[in-house]
């Protein structure tokens, strides 16, 4: 019915009426495109608003703030601030979470890579051992983490156990976990075994990808199963290695529940990092203002590094 | 001396044999074109003279030595792949000079191979460039230039120009010609581009399933084919296949094709003809062999009215490409554009004999040769 009334108007003089009616119908046309497209992104964005964007906004202010979660919120200034450079544990956590990061990246890329290499290869029971080095990234971390207690154990763990039968002396057998300069060890191996599988597949898919007639070329061209790794794969590989190391990067500035699991920051503070470290700020000392500062400089952290690690993907 | 030598070379996935028993001589510094539709098993052989695929039966031999477990880069040879295999994060120079140093030679011997072969393709411009940064055609010339720097006795190249644009793949066709006469080097192509097998091969393997059909130059391809399939793949447009009845008029014969007598040419041999008297087989006749006009260099007992019903003309500008239809078959003459014929008129034309083919129709098989 409104075609036939349109089409009714064309053509006459007085066509004022008209245009103006059509401008408003494209505008109410333009609104009402915007509105439907922003119900679709309504039911995710609201989530993310409530539970996530409010959240790290609360806490960025709280930063400066003094507030023990109960009583009234106070402002704090530079206070909580300052506080770092005297808090022996906030220095402590801030370098573990350095080495962390500086030895698991590269350690979980290798095997991640040297894993998804062998498991590419057409060999025997591939299915069953791609699935296998999967496993520990789905499975339960409380359960993992209990089996590794009981595997590193220093006293009866089969690991010190295999160590002793190889000859190691008893006074020279690592305490894992137990011991403070073993603990960050632990962790570490912790989470590269828990997490290479899961970047072994990110890998596989990456050397799937890889156009089998550049190796072909470089058959004819003379090179070795070494030159065709460091020549063709490597290369071809590098937008895979760059999303798995920004990947792994923030990961491990963010690792905490392994710890938990483990050692619970210690012996002493040879374990704790900085999320490590905001929990138990937060939740044990109730000090939310101190502990969202050092959640600050962690977000800052990751934010530097991230961006370092993306302005040299692009020069790249 | 790079001669190769194919004995009972064949090709097999398990059960399935993609390249049966083939035999073939390839003299040194010959340029030897395979041609034949996909899956004909053409780039299985090269990729086996490569020693890119494994040998799964019989004898290859380069330069007399047996090298069927000898790895590619032993062979002396190179290869230029169908989407080029270029190294993408290496510059133009690097992918050229990429072979030489893994083989340790010398800088200055590298830098005197790739500023060579860059000048020969006319690449010196891009040598800092990186491979995505080329066109196809540049990349194309690159991937010749990578293969030229080692200076192989045989190159081997696994349809080369099919990614380029038509008027490109004419060019290329020329250089890649006349690099083979100045590389003096022998020249393995595949292609299923018979255009690209006429102009540049010195001899043709035709092959189809797995088997070779004919090797032979490609004039000899062209006017004496062994069986249909080879007569049909050389061509364009194909050759025309009238199925015809054979019969003796005097001391000659004749072909009946629409209730039509077709004089079969005096030279062809008898003894040959003979036993199909009565019978029916296949007249192979090209398109080129129909005339508007009787040809004043063709002896008039060669020469027989064909009339057909024009379906189609298709303009080429040097000449029209009639499709017509007589005795039920379509069939296409190729004829000049001054000669007017509309859709559904009947055109009374000159079929010249002298070449025309006879094939078994149950065997596909020439009874000519």
């Amino acid at each position: 019915m409104s075609i036939s009334s349109s089409t009714a108007v064309v053509g006459r003089p007085t066509a004022t009426p008209r245009r103006k009616i059509k401008v408003l119908s494209r505008r109410r046309r333009k609104i009402q495109n915007a509105l439907v497209a922003y119900s679709f992104i309504a039911p995710n964005f609201i989530g993310f608003a409530v539970f996530t964007l409010g959240p790290i906004l609360f806490a960025f202010a709280l930063a400066f703030m003094h507030w023990d979660g109960s009583n009234a919120i106070t402002f704090a200034g530079l206070d909580n601030f300052w506080r770092l450079f005297e808090d022996k544990a906030f220095i402590a956590a801030f370098w573990n979470t350095i080495i962390y990061t500086v030895v698991s990246v590269p350690a979980t890329l290798v095997c991640a890579l040297g894993l998804a290499i062998l498991l590419n290869q057409k060999i025997f029971g591939r299915d069953f051992f791609r699935t296998a080095m999967f496993f520990p990234y789905v499975a339960s971390l409380v359960a993992v983490a209990v089996v590794w207690n009981m595997i590193f154990n220093p006293e009866m763990g089969p690991v010190n156990m295999i160590l002793y039968t190889l000859g190691l002396d008893p006074k020279d057998m690592p305490g894992w976990a137990a011991d403070r300069h073993w603990a960050m060890v632990t962790v570490i191996l912790f989470g590269i075994w828990k997490s290479m599988g899961y970047y072994m597949v990110i890998y596989l898919a990456g050397l799937q990808g890889i156009n089998s007639e550049l190796y072909e070329a470089a058959n004819l061209d003379g090179a070795n199963s070494w030159q065709k790794f460091i020549y063709v794969t490597v290369p071809q590989l590098a937008p895979t290695t760059f999303f798995v190391t920004v990947m792994l990067t923030i990961q491990s500035f963010k690792v905490f529940d392994q710890i938990y699991m483990i050692t619970q920051g210690g012996p002493g503070t040879s374990t704790l990092v900085l999320v490590y470290h905001i929990y138990n700020e937060a939740f044990i000392s109730w000090d939310l203002g101190y502990s969202s500062m050092v959640a600050l400089v962690l977000f800052f952290l990751v934010l530097a590094v991230t961006i370092v690690q993306f302005r040299r993907q692009r020069e790249d | 001396m790079a001669s190769i030598s194919l004995k009972r070379l064949n090709k097999t996935y398990g059960a399935l044999t993609v390249v049966h028993d083939i035999d073939l001589e390839i003299a040194d510094k010959e340029f030897i074109i395979l041609v034949g539709p996909s899956g004909c098993g053409k780039s299985t052989t090269l990729r086996m003279i490569a020693g890119l695929e494994e040998i799964s039966g019989g004898e290859l031999r380069i330069g007399g030595d047996l090298v069927n477990d000898v790895p590619s880069k032993d062979r002396d040879i190179a290869m230029v792949f169908q989407n080029y295999a270029l190294y993408p994060h290496m510059t133009v120079y690097k992918n050229m000079a990429f072979g030489l140093q893994l083989r340790k030679a010398g800088r200055d011997f590298i830098d005197s191979q790739v500023q060579d072969a860059a000048k020969i393709l006319d690449i010196t411009h891009l040598l800092n460039r990186k491979p995505k940064a080329l066109s196809g055609g540049q990349r194309q010339r690159v991937a010749l230039g990578r293969a030229m720097v080692r200076n192989p006795a045989v190159f081997l190249l696994d349809e080369p120009l099919s990614n380029l644009d038509a008027k490109l793949r004419g060019t290329m066709r020329a250089e890649i010609t006349k690099l083979h006469k100045r590389l003096d080097a022998t020249f393995i192509y595949v292609t299923h581009d018979q255009i690209e097998a006429m102009t540049m091969a010195d001899r043709i393997v035709v092959m189809k399933d797995g088997h070779i059909q004919q090797v032979d130059t490609p004039q000899n391809l062209y006017d004496r084919p062994v069986n249909m399939f080879v007569a049909g793949f050389i061509g364009a447009p194909q050759m025309n296949m009238l199925p015809s009845l054979i019969e003796r008029r005097g001391d000659g014969y004749v072909a009946i094709f629409d209730n039509r007598e077709l004089p079969l040419p005096a030279h062809f041999d008898k003894a040959r003809i003979a036993p199909y008297e009565g019978r029916e087989l296949v007249l192979g006749i090209r398109p080129e062999n129909f005339h508007e006009l009787p040809p004043a260099d063709i002896s008039p007992e060669n020469l027989a009215p064909f009339k057909a019903v024009v379906e189609l003309a298709e303009p080429m500008g040097s000449e029209v490409h009639l499709n017509m239809v007589a005795g039920g078959r379509g069939l296409i003459a190729r004829v000049s554009p001054r000669f007017k014929a509309g859709i559904g008129d009947e055109v009374a034309l000159v079929a010249d004999m002298t070449n025309v083919q006879l094939f078994d129709k149950e065997t596909e098989r020439s009874i000519l040769y």
